[in-house]
């Protein structure tokens, strides 16, 4: 036993230094690179060319052109106005008749709502620019989204992000879907 | 007890910091643990677009990517290609990649796969498209348009 004591012991102290230092050189290393990203789905194939009858006044349609020009519903677009442009087709808060259908629905935590028929279709052309394309993308998620806040705030008194109930939050979902379809490509503005 | 010895002559007892290091390795290793290193080297210029309303992508291991953009290397051309995994691949390999991407997850976290679309934004749509139907095909329908967040609203 006294022997051991006189053992002379390596000092320690540094060693926890060399730990921070590794340490903070993975963490300066390390990308924390969060993924972020507009999602969507996918619809699946269509096997045959069977057409879906869609009314036309449930269409909103968005062509986006070689030249990342807008056409919205016909007539030239712009991207400042398109998230609005988008909402009050979706809502047609004056019931008109160009605007789409609604439909008297119960839903659970709701009750009774209209729910929109409108479907956003957007179209491209093979030139457009990616960038472009997600800046549309971007402000057609806007409205929608906007439009779940409005109806999260006005129905349980707080924004659809904060909603901790996920019920509630399909609730909302089923109010208001996101109603964007990619449509089949097709080369618009050439020939075919 | 008078055989113990009393020690505390000089003031203030030192905490004994011997397991510190201790307490910094776990650290090191909970870290070293639960970061996931990039493992694919981009061959083609990826530079994200940028939007507003970006979801963040939740569990990164059932993440699969798809990178678009044009070449790094001048040698490779300047025509936009795909890049899976650590090579350049065409249209047709892509129905492909799903399915050895599908067969490496658990067959509970199949239906979540999401294929992250990273496409450089002076891409042209065109082949995004044309990778769009493939993943169609592929059943491959949860997709990411992978964007930055900006960071200034407009």
């Amino acid at each position: 036993m006294g022997k051991q004591r006189e053992l002379p012991e390596i000092n320690a102290s540094s060693m926890a230094d060399i730990a921070f230092l590794l340490l903070i050189f993975f963490l300066v290393t390390v990308t924390m690179d969060v993924d972020t990203g507009i999602t969507r789905k996918l619809p699946p194939p269509v096997e045959d060319d069977t057409k879906v009858d869609f009314n036309q006044r449930n269409i909103f349609e968005v062509l986006v052109n070689s030249a990342n020009m807008l056409l919205v519903e016909g007539k030239e677009g712009n991207l400042a106005t398109l998230k609005d442009e988008t909402k009050t087709f979706f809502l047609n808060p004056t019931n008109d008749a160009n605007l789409p259908e609604k439909k008297l629905e119960q839903i659970e935590l709701i009750g009774d709502v209209y729910v929109s028929k409108g479907v956003v279709s957007l179209k491209n052309d093979r030139g457009t620019s990616y960038e472009m394309y997600i800046k549309v993308q971007n402000e057609l998620t806007r409205a929608f989204q906007e439009m779940r806040d409005e109806l999260a705030v006005e129905k349980f008194g707080v924004k659809y992000d904060n909603l901790t109930d996920p019920a509630k939050q399909e609730a909302i979902q089923a109010v208001i879907p996101i109603a964007i379809s990619e449509a089949e490509p097709e080369d618009i503005g050439k020939t075919k | 007890m008078g055989r113990f010895k009393e020690k505390q002559s000089s003031g203030i007892p030192k905490i004994s910091t011997a397991s510190l290091p201790d307490i910094v390795f776990i650290l090191l290793c909970f870290f070293m643990v639960s970061t996931t290193m990039r493992e694919t080297t981009l061959i083609v210029k990826v530079r994200l677009p940028e939007a507003t309303e970006v979801q963040k992508l939740e569990k990164k291991a059932l993440v699969s990517f798809i990178y678009v953009g044009q070449p790094l290397k001048n040698m490779y051309g300047t025509e936009t290609r795909i890049q899976l995994n650590d090579q350049f691949a065409t249209i047709a390999d892509i129905q492909n990649f799903v399915a050895v991407e599908r067969d490496a997850r658990d067959e509970a976290d199949r239906k979540f796969i999401t294929t992250s679309i990273k496409a450089d934004r002076d891409t042209r749509m065109g082949i995004v498209t044309d990778i769009k139907q493939e993943l169609r095909k592929a059943g491959a329908f949860k997709i990411n348009y992978s964007s930055r967040k900006a960071t200034k609203a407009k």
